[in-house]
């Protein structure tokens, strides 16, 4: 049996496996077969992350944190998360091909997935012009006019990265202002191929093999009408990952993971959290990261207190 | 990236479209990060039902003709060809139980 499995491969999950090897709980993180390094995998350039003055590419900064993971002893296996059994003092996760891990403890850095418009053509016409991934599919859009949903910093950093390629982004959002960060704002409103259209909500997606139009709703005044476009990326934000635990984990209204205060500990002794999978709120690579750090000392003190329980019952039994 | 034999816009007709396996291309650049995630997965498939499937790597920087011809707006983007036409497509990076399960008429 092992110490302590770390689940998920984002800023939380490898910065508990940091705190956690060093502590010498030689972790397991079992970071996804195709998913590993979470969503900085898909970003380009990060720089707010504190310590890089420059800026760093996204998939940089998550290799240097699995380095300095591992420096210390923790394994990364690239495997997915099946199912979890979180009661009881031995904690079970399944995988897809590496079989069935035993440890005393258990993090989740399991983050969050893009959030779909739940329209009836969204599914259809994916990899037809609808993407979730701006860094992955932008190249396609050479030339093109193309519309961005959502009003928070992705939504801007996506619009901005399009310019490199599209002719003309539209940026769709149903308020009349920005969550988005002020220099994200900024970079946005000073774009000359960025155009807002706001307080606009897309309704539908039409086209036969290929995105050629969304149909706008105002929330204002409910008029509705046709934007002409050949793609479409969504960025309206996020829902946290917790369809593992299910059934065996409390989680809050707002579906995060429920833990108690500012500590990581959700209601099952030993089962811990953190990262974007308790936070719905704040959401930043480096909030996530501290948040890794919580989970584990939280689950340090946790193994600790059992060692302890367990000398002290065997000094009771040799007197 | 995978092991696969890398097919371009010049031989995509002789690899690809006369050829009388059934092949899937894997669409793909160097700057696409689940590209890269799901090309270790790809070479598995095609050590373990490399007699029923043959997997090909495009990449779509060198050969924006074939890119363009078949539509392609987002990678990863699998294609299995049967006879030169299209009978499958598979857009984004998948675990490989879910990537043999889309495959299974094929492997």
């Amino acid at each position: 049996m092992r110490e302590i499995i770390i689940i998920g491969s984002g800023p939380a999950g490898f910065t508990a496996a940091i705190y956690a090897a060093r502590a010498g709980l030689q972790p397991l993180l079992l970071a996804s077969s195709v998913e590993a390094g979470g969503d900085l995998m898909n970003t380009t350039e990060v720089e707010n992350f504190p310590g890089f003055p420059e800026g760093i590419k996204g998939p940089e900064l998550m290799m240097k944190l699995q380095e300095q993971a591992e420096r210390f002893g923790t394994e990364v296996l690239l495997d997915d998360v099946t199912a979890v059994h979180l009661e009881g003092d031995v904690k079970t996760v399944e995988t897809g091909y590496s079989g069935t891990f035993e440890a005393r403890a258990v993090i989740f850095a399991t983050g969050s997935a893009y959030r779909k418009l739940g329209l009836p053509d969204e599914e259809r016409l994916s990899g037809r012009g609808v993407s979730w991934c701006a860094t992955c599919d932008g190249f396609f859009f050479k030339a093109k006019t193309i519309a961005v949903v959502g009003g928070g910093d992705s939504a801007m950093e996506e619009a901005t990265f399009l310019t490199r390629f599209a002719e003309k982004v539209y940026v769709v959002h149903r308020k009349d202002s920005l969550r988005a960060s002020k220099i994200m704002q900024e970079r946005a409103f000073t774009n000359e191929k960025i155009e807002f259209v706001w307080n606009a909500e897309v309704i539908g997606i039409s086209g036969e093999s290929a995105v050629e139009s969304l149909s706008l709703r105002d929330t204002v005044t409910g008029e509705t009408r046709e934007l002409p476009v050949q793609g479409l990326f969504v960025a309206i934000g996020n829902d946290p990952r917790v369809h593992l635990v299910h059934g065996q984990l409390d989680l809050t209204v707002a579906g995060t993971i429920a833990v108690a205060g500012r500590s990581s500990k959700t209601n099952l002794e030993g089962v811990f959290a953190a990262g974007d999978v308790i936070d719905p709120h704040y959401r930043q690579a480096v909030t996530a990261a501290a948040s890794g750090t919580v989970a584990a000392l939280d689950a340090e003190e946790y193994l600790a207190s059992l060692d302890q329980a367990a000398e002290a019952l065997a000094l009771v039994q040799a007197s | 990236m995978s092991n696969a034999k890398a097919v371009s816009d010049a031989s995509f007709e002789s690899d690809v479209l006369k050829s009388e396996k059934t092949i899937l291309v894997d669409f793909w650049a160097e700057w696409c990060g689940p590209c890269r995630a799901v090309a270790p997965i790809l070479d598995q498939i095609a050590d373990e039902h490399g007699d029923k499937i043959e997997i090909v790597k495009l990449n779509v920087d060198d050969n924006p003709q074939t890119a363009m011809k078949y539509q392609i707006t987002s990678i990863p983007a699998l294609k299995v060809y049967q006879g030169g036409e299209v009978v499958k497509t598979i857009i984004g990076a998948k675990p490989k139980a879910a990537l043999e399960a889309d495959l299974a008429a094929f492997i």
